[in-house]
Formats: structure tokens, C-alpha cells, sequence
């Protein structure tokens, strides 16, 4: 990650490039472009290491609205192309822009493999459920039952999780956020920014014209409290606008309860502790789905491994290292030669 | 391996040996009895013995077959000679088979006379059943036509290595080198290199160099004692006239892996394969993995998309991108492609053409996807596409490959076949600082910069670093204004865009050599017009024409888009072209509408090379009519 030389740090605005933007008013990528510009400055970022990668989708619009450098690239592939970046000019600090659609269905085979490989980067997914660019077909996150103009009845697949499927695919940080918690959103980029290896964040974004409200049962202001959880390692999980309601494992089941403080005898030492190196628990908390349970959001897994680009460049060093100034002529003419 | 030159052996005739100008050699025997290894070796003496040489190695698609089947039958070939070698040869003057299916497989094509050498060891029942015979060709007199020579090649092996305490399956897996013994003695091939060979390749295990090298041996001292008649006699195949210089065998993907390294490194850039295994294709994504000292980055996709869009990635961040693959990789790789004419980055896309159509026949050779290089993508996406013409062809229209795309900030589609890729030939080793390139400089004045500020001579954008600062841009696949590089949908400027991307490709055209004339000259009346692998047997068929007094010329394509300025007047000074070509006829196709020439195709679609009498019989029809 590069580090701000500059005497006057650059502030937020001047990571807005002159490009009128184009998002319908009130769509939740302004938010969430807002507070990237906010997180960059307080990570103290250049605009020439930084580089935002989109594939296609109204989120990938996202790199032409930003001053850094930008790859609008083609449908699903953002997470191959940076790949190539990274292992090209790995001192690029580089952040995937993609959305439900382009991330988990045409892009799947790629997200997954740039999460199991650990490609250092930042790779952001704005879910909204549905797709929008396109005009309003059900995604691969919608929920069943979804009325869209290609699911006339309602949709009848089951929806992904998307951290769930990052967990699977041997994700090493996996966060979650709302694009409207703009006092939540940067500090989870800023970890993102932090963590060495792909860092996976799901931003649930509200799409006014298509899915307006698709999360309002838990993010409206009125029922967030009893309905998110906001997670911190080594912090019990206790949630509810009067923090009377918490997480607990029940052991017979191997499963998470809701349970509340106070009643049946239960208090605050029987709440789970979250601890973001544990991957067991971060696969139940990604899973959790109201009304049920809360939803979970904050870092639910953060456990650094060693990252492919380290990895791939440390094996092309290896070798020159071994064969310094290695000569191409030279190389021709090793083995079984003859002169005629 | 050491760093030493040996000079081409002057093996002075041999008394009572034969002087041959040429022989064809093939191997054939279940994919596990060691075929493509005996064929290399022979490929590396006759090499070192001065003879020119072409090689045709014959896979089947399955890796391990069952055992004695036809399906799983390998086969390799060789021609070699004291002139020069054009093609691994029409038809073989000498058959090894291992066991009957491989004598089944291949006996059609030998011809009446020739040598058949057989290990009768493996002609039990149920062999001959699983090859599909009915009755036992030792005995039914269908050899009768060949001077066939049986040897209980297993038997002999397992005794000359019964020394070495091997199990009785690791003892017959000597039986290559043992038949490569006899073969070394019949064509006064010196065993050393091989032996050479063995205790490097295993000298970690003794008792497998020991057992191959007695093995090899004994093979050798079985040509020397052995009465065998009028039917086996040593020959001698003098060294052939090459042009001076050092030498080394190279196969298609060597050199194609050579010649990217060597543009990449003129051209002042490190390089990045982006590839997802494929056949035939994978041999180059080995080489170059093997390659990391001269700062190559080689990255196994998790798909053909994934292995395109890398390498895109990598152009875009400085690096020479390069992604490799067959035919129905290539289809996957497509929409990036497009991406890549839509940024105007350079990449180098190598097809190692197979047959088609879908998997069709992947380890068969043919070049069938000329369309899918010249006109395959969505929009007007125009891009250079060059093919080589042969394994050491390969290493020059790689480097100018590279050439074009860092020049004119395109892709560049780089044909090759699985011909190419699989065979080797005798290489003159070039200067590396002598292959086609371009230095790069990349943009680092922030003053008036935008990414698609263009060369008023070659039409190229600047190229700018991520990592610059001043140069911030933001690119894509979206249409571009053209004074600012900006998102546009304006519809005159889409035209503009259009127009001058063409116009760019179009000019490279005014930076490449003027077509010659490989044999004969504008006077001929025919001209024989290929492309790819079918330089050789088109040149040896149109040689040997003009021995015979024809008027007929060889004119060959490296460019095939765009093409040489010259060549359409050029093909108007004949009165016939025709056009050989191991598909329907997609370069004629080409030629035609670029040029309303009345070419006439030549077709041969069976996933082998064509055989020069093929091509012989069509000029002297057109001739004598």
C-alpha cells in the first residue's frame, strides 16, 4: 500500500475526477462514492497509485467519477484484469468495483479464484438485488418470489449470500456495510484498505428505481437498531436500540440464538465474543437473515494469509536473483548445438 | 546441460553402407511405449550428424489409451537427409511398429518396398484382437509387399537388461532405446548424445540410465552381428549444404516462446502470459513458466477469459500482456479481445490452431481459424494477424508480433498450428538484437496528455503508466471522444473513432516487408499461395515442379492482415494461383474479396499435414489441364 508523501494530503474532493455523474439522484452508489472519497483522504492516498477497476453495471460507472487511474473494463471480469495489474505493478493500490450481477453471476468463476488466490486488492460488491443498467431482471441475490419484467410470476431461485460465498471460496477479510451508514462505511473501507490479500466487501445499495426499499425491513432508521448487529472483534454481540438483545451459541443445536439480556437468567457473559479470526463464526454471522436475526455488518472475518502477487514476484526475483543479468544469447545456445 | 558446441560430424562413408539423399523414419507404438522420446533423441543426433531435418510428431488425444488399441496409437516422424529438408516426408521409407495396432494404424501409409520392423513379441492373440485383426498379418501374406523384418524386440530388451535388477514392466520400457539402438546402427547415428542424455535425464536413478544405455547398446550390436539378409543393411545419409553458422533443434513452441521473450526485452518491457491449459497450445505457457530469469510473469488462469482479461491487466499497468490458446480458447477470449482493440492496448493473442469445429480433433493439426483471427468479434474491431510459417519461422513473426502491437498499441493475433508447435527443425541461431522490434517510451509529460492522444504518423495512442503522476486516466470499453479520450455517444464521433482505428491497422501495412516470391519469380505461370504450416510442403512440392521444368512459383504469407502492399498486383502477374490449405479455403476467401483475384483453393482437412505429391498433382493439372 502506498503511503501519502505529499505536504498538503489531498482531501476527499480532489479524488472526484471533472466527469459529470451519471447514477439516478437518490441511487445509493452517491453515498457510497462519498465516502470513498472520504476514506482515500483520510488514508492519505496519491491519486496516481490509486486505481478503481469496474467490469459493467451502474457501479461500474464508479472509476470515471473518480481523479485516480481507471479500468471500465467488460461484463464480470474486474477481478481478472486487476489480477494482471497487481502482478504487473504490484505497488498499485487497487480497488474492484462490482455489483451482484457482474460479481456472482457472469463474473462467479472470477471472484471466486481472486479470493482464493488472495490477490492484494480491495474488491467491492454493491448488492442491490436486482439489475439495474439492465433495466430490472432479478439478480442472483434477489429473493425468491422477486417480480421482475424476466420473472413476470416471481423468481424461484434461492438467493446467494454473497459473504457466505466469499467465505467459501477461502476469503481471508470479509466485511459488510450500507450505503447509507456514512459513519460506518469508510472505517470499514479503511480496514479493507489496511488488510494485506483481497479484502471482500458487501455494500447493500439501495436501487430507487428497480428495488427501492429492498433492505428497508432492516436498515430503515427505525428498526436498524433491533435488526443489524454491528460486529467488533473481541466485543460481546449484543444488539437492540435499548442493547438488551445479543448473540448465543446453542450448543446442542451448533447453532446462534437471539436471546435477551436480563430475561431467563441470561446475562451479558453468556453473549458471544466476536472474534474475526475465526472463520466458523463468520460463516453463521454472514448467514444471518431477518426476522429471524439480526444482520449482521462490520468485519466478520479478518485473517491475513500470504498474498499471490507476493508469492508469483518472489519466484520471478528467485530466479533472477539466481541467474542475474541472465543473457537470451546466451540462453540459445546452451545444450545440443552444432556448427555447419 | 553444458555450454558446448560441438561441430557437425563429417561421418566418412561406411564400407558396404548405402549413401542415402534422404530417409523418412516413423515410429509408431502405444502412447506409453515411448515413441515422442525416441523421436526426440533421433531428431538431437541427426541433428549433430549435419543432416537437415523436419519432424512430425503424431499424439492420439488420449493420454494413456488402453493398451494395444488403435486409438491409443502415437506415432512420430522423421525425414532427414543430405539436402535440404522441407517436410517430415510424404511417406515413410521405414516403419518401427511396437505392437499390431500401431502396425495396423500405419501400415496404409507405407509404400510398396519399404522397411517394416516389428516387435513380434507383442503379436499374441490378444493383441491382434485388440488391434481388430482378424487373421495375423505375419501369416496371412498382406506383408507380403514390404520388406518386413521381425524381431522379438520385447524378448531381446528384457534380456540386455537383465543385469539391473528392474521389475519386468520397468525393463520393457527400455524397448524404445533398444529399437533406437538398431535404428542409430542402420543410419550410422552416433549413441553418445543419447547416452549423454540419459544419465542427465536419469542420473538420479542409476539403475534406469544403466538399464537404458545397455539397452540402447544392445540394440546397436543386434544391427552390427545379426544376419539379417538382403532385408537389413546399414546406410549412410551424408550431412546436407546449411547455411555457416551455430545450430540448435527447436520446436514451434520454443521458438515461439523465444521470440516473444526477445521482443519483449528489445522493446524494453517485461513480459505476462496470461493462459488456461489447452491442447496443443499448453507446450508454450511450459516454456515460457520455465523462462522466469528473463523477468516473465506466467499466470495459469482459471479459465480462457480469466487468462485474456490478466494479460489485458498487465499491458494496461506497462508489462507486454500475452495470452495463448487453440481455437475454442480463442472463442472464449473474444469479447476481451474486442476490449483490448476498444483501449488500444497491446496484447499478443498465439492461436495454436487444431481442428475444429467445437473440440473437434485437439491433437490434429489445421488452419481453420483464419476467419476467427481476421474477422471473429463483435463491431468493427480490426487486428493485425501474422502466421508463422514453421518451427524457426516461429521465433521472427513472434518478435514482430511484438513489434506491431507495442508500435501501433493493438492486439495482434499470432497463428500457429499444432504442427508447428509440436515439430522441431535444425534452427541457425539468431542474434537476439537483431530480431524486429520497437522501443517503448511511455508518456510522462502531464502537459495536454490524454490517454488517446495519437501519432500522427502510426495512428497509436499514447501509452501512460499507472503509477504516473499527472497522467490519472480512466479507460474502458465504452466509445471515447476523440480530443479527450472522455465517454462519448456523440454519433460523429463514433464514426471518427471507428474510421481511425481502421485507418491505424490499415497503415501498418506501409511498416511491413513487400511480399516476395519464395521460388520462382513473376514470369511463372502458376503461383502457389500459402500461409502457416504449408510452407514446407508447398515449397518441396513447387521445387521439385521447377526441377521438372514447370513454371510455377511459391509465394508465401507472413502478414495476413493487414497485407502487403504489393501483393495484389503481384498475384495478377500469373495467369493461376492456388491457394493449398488445411481448411475449406479461408485465405482464398480473403484473397478474392481483397483483390478479385480468380485464385482456386486446394483443400485438405484430415488434421495431417498435406503430402507434396497432393499439391504436385494439382499444379500439373492446372498446367496440363
Amino acid at each position: 500500500m502506498n503511503v501519502a508523501t505529499k505536504i498538503d494530503p489531498l482531501k476527499a474532493k480532489d479524488f472526484a475526477s471533472d466527469q459529470e455523474v451519471r447514477w439516478c439522484p437518490g441511487c445509493g452508489d452517491y453515498a457510497i462514492i462519498k465516502a470513498m472519497q472520504k476514506t482515500l483522504a483520510d488514508i492519505g492516498a496519491t491519486r496516481e497509485f490509486t486505481m478503481f477497476v469496474s467490469g459493467i453495471g451502474c457501479a461500474a460507472r464508479f472509476p470515471y467519477y473518480m481523479s485516480t487511474y481507471g479500468f471500465h473494463t467488460i461484463h464480470g471480469r474486474a477481478a481478472a484484469v486487476s489480477t494482471g495489474i497487481k502482478l504487473a505493478k504490484p505497488e498499485m493500490d487497487v480497488w474492484v468495483v462490482s455489483g451482484d450481477g457482474d460479481a456472482l453471476s457472469i463474473g462467479g468463476n472470477h471472484l471466486l479464484h481472486l479470493l482464493r488466490r488472495n490477490v492484494n486488492l480491495q474488491f467491492l460488491l454493491f448488492n442491490n438485488e436486482i439489475y439495474g443498467l439492465t433495466k430490472g431482471q432479478y439478480s442472483p441475490t434477489s429473493r425468491i418470489g422477486t417480480r421482475s419484467p424476466s420473472t413476470p410470476l416471481g423468481s424461484v431461485e434461492r438467493p446467494l449470500s454473497a459473504c457466505q460465498f466469499a467465505l467459501g471460496a477461502g476469503a481471508r477479510f470479509v466485511a459488510r456495510s450500507v450505503d447509507t451508514q456514512q459513519k460506518h462505511l469508510p472505517g470499514i473501507f479503511q480496514r479493507s484498505w489496511e488488510h494485506q490479500g483481497t479484502s471482500f466487501v458487501e455494500i447493500l445499495q439501495n436501487c430507487i428505481v428497480y428495488n427501492d426499499d429492498v433492505f428497508a425491513e432492516f436498515t430503515a432508521k427505525d428498526v436498524a437498531p433491533d435488526r443489524q448487529v454491528h460486529v467488533t472483534h473481541g466485543e460481546p454481540l449484543i444488539f437492540g436500540a435499548d442493547q438488551d438483545k445479543g448473540l448465543r451459541v446453542d450448543t446442542k443445536r451448533l447453532a446462534l440464538e437471539v436471546v435477551s439480556i436480563g430475561e431467563n437468567g441470561v446475562t451479558e457473559s453468556d453473549i458471544l465474543v466476536h472474534d474475526e479470526t475465526n472463520p466458523t463464526l463468520a460463516t453463521m454471522l454472514a448467514g444471518m437473515e431477518p426476522p429471524d436475526f439480526p444482520v449482521a455488518m462490520g468485519v466478520l472475518y479478518c485473517d491475513p494469509a500470504p498474498t499471490y502477487d507476493e508469492s508469483v514476484l518472489a519466484q520471478v526475483e528467485d530466479a533472477q536473483e539466481r541467474v542475474p543479468d541472465a543473457d537470451l544469447n546466451e540462453y540459445l545456445r546452451r545444450g545440443h548445438t552444432w556448427t555447419v | 546441460m553444458s555450454i558446448a558446441a560441438s561441430t557437425a560430424e563429417t561421418l566418412e562413408p561406411i564400407e558396404d553402407r548405402e549413401e542415402l539423399e534422404s530417409v523418412v523414419i516413423r515410429f509408431a507404438g502405444d502412447s506409453g511405449d515411448g515413441v515422442q522420446v525416441s523421436g526426440g533423441q533421433l531428431t538431437q543426433v541427426t541433428a549433430i550428424a549435419g543432416n537437415d531435418l523436419a519432424t512430425f510428431p503424431d499424439f492420439p488425444a488420449e493420454i494413456r489409451a488402453p493398451i494395444g488399441t488403435t486409438y491409443g496409437v502415437s506415432a512420430f516422424q522423421i525425414n532427414f537427409g543430405a539436402r535440404r529438408i522441407r517436410t517430415a516426408g510424404d511417406q515413410p521409407d521405414v516403419l518401427v511398429a511396437f505392437n499390431p495396432a500401431a502396425l495396423k494404424v500405419n501400415i496404409g501409409d507405407m509404400p510398396g518396398g519399404s522397411l517394416v520392423i516389428l516387435d513380434v513379441g507383442t503379436f499374441s492373440d490378444r493383441n491382434l484382437k485388440k488391434a481388430g485383426y482378424e487373421a495375423n498379418p505375419l501369416e496371412d501374406h498382406s506383408l507380403d509387399n514390404f520388406r518386413v523384418v521381425e524381431i522379438d524386440i520385447s524378448k531381446r530388451t528384457l534380456d540386455s537388461v537383465e543385469a539391473f535388477g528392474l521389475s519386468q514392466k520397468q525393463s520393457l520400457r527400455c524397448k524404445n532405446f533398444w529399437t533406437l539402438g538398431l535404428v542409430y546402427w542402420l543410419y550410422s547415428r552416433n549413441r553418445q548424445p543419447t547416452i549423454d542424455w540419459l544419465n542427465e535425464k536419469f542420473g538420479k536413478l542409476p539403475g534406469i540410465a544403466d538399464a537404458n544405455i545397455a539397452a540402447i547398446n544392445a540394440g546397436h550390436a543386434f544391427g552390427e552381428t545379426a544376419e539379417l539378409g538382403e532385408e537389413i543393411k546399414g546406410y549412410f545419409v551424408p550431412p546436407a549444404e546449411m547455411p555457416g553458422g551455430l545450430y540448435r533443434t527447436v520446436t514451434g513452441a520454443d521458438a515461439l516462446a523465444y521470440g516473444l521473450v526477445a521482443g519483449a526485452k528489445l522493446s524494453g518491457l517485461k513480459l505476462f502470459l496470461g493462459s488456461y491449459p489447452i491442447t496443443p497450445a499448453s507446450a508454450l505457457l511450459h516454456v515460457l513458466a520455465g523462462m522466469k530469469e528473463f523477468g516473465v510473469t506466467t499466470f495459469q488462469a482459471e479459465d480462457e477469459i480469466s487468462a485474456v482479461c490478466c494479460a489485458i491487466g498487465a499491458s494496461y499497468a506497462g508489462s507486454l500482456g500475452i495470452t495463448s490458446s487453440s481455437g475454442p480458447g480463442i472463442a472464449l477470449k473474444t469479447e476481451a479481445i474486442g476490449l483490448a482493440v476498444s483501449t488500444e492496448l497491446p496484447l499478443i493473442i498465439v492461436n495454436s490452431q487444431r481442428s475444429g469445429p467445437s473440440t473437434g480433433m485437439p491433437t490434429k493439426t489445421e488452419q481453420s481459424d483464419l476467419y476467427q483471427a481476421v474477422y471473429g468479434r463483435n463491431g468493427d474491431a480490426p487486428v493485425p494477424v501474422l502466421a508463422a510459417s514453421s518451427p524457426a519461422d516461429a521465433y521472427d513473426t513472434a518478435a514482430e508480433a511484438v513489434r506491431i502491437a507495442t508500435k501501433y498499441m493493438t492486439p495482434v493475433f499470432l497463428l500457429a498450428d499444432s504442427y508447428i508447435i509440436n515439430a522441431a527443425e535444425p534452427w541457425l541461431i539468431p542474434d537476439v538484437e537483431t530480431a524486429p522490434h520497437h522501443k517503448v517510451e511511455f508518456r510522462t509529460d502531464p502537459e495536454g496528455f490524454h490517454p488517446f492522444l495519437r501519432d500522427e504518423k502510426t495512428l497509436a495512442r499514447v501509452w501512460a503508466l499507472p503509477g504516473t503522476p499527472g497522467l490519472e486516466h480512466r479507460i474502458g470499453g465504452l466509445e471515447k471522444d476523440y480530443d479527450s479520450g472522455n465517454i462519448s455517444y456523440d454519433p460523429e464521433n463514433h464514426h471518427r473513432m471507428t474510421m481511425v482505428r481502421k485507418a491505424k491497422i490499415d497503415g501498418i501495412a506501409d511498416d511491413i516487408p513487400l511480399q516476395t516470391i519464395a521460388l520462382g519469380s513473376e514470369d511463372d505461370s502458376v503461383a502457389v499461395v500459402g500461409w502457416g504450416s504449408t510452407y514446407g510442403p508447398i515449397n518441396r512440392a513447387v521445387d521439385d515442379l521447377r526441377v521438372e521444368g514447370m513454371a510455377v512459383a511459391h509465394i508465401h504469407l507472413r502478414h495476413i492482415w493487414p497485407l502487403p502492399r504489393n501483393l495484389g498486383e503481384l498475384l495478377s502477374s500469373f495467369e493461376h494461383v492456388l491457394i493449398p490449405e488445411m481448411n475449406t479455403g479461408q485465405l482464398l476467401t480473403l484473397l478474392r474479396s481483397e483483390f478479385l483475384v480468380p485464385a482456386e483453393g486446394l483443400n485438405n482437412i484430415s488434421g495431417l499435414p498435406f503430402k507434396t505429391t497432393e499439391i504436385k498433382d494439382a499444379v500439373r493439372k492446372i498446367l496440363e489441364g
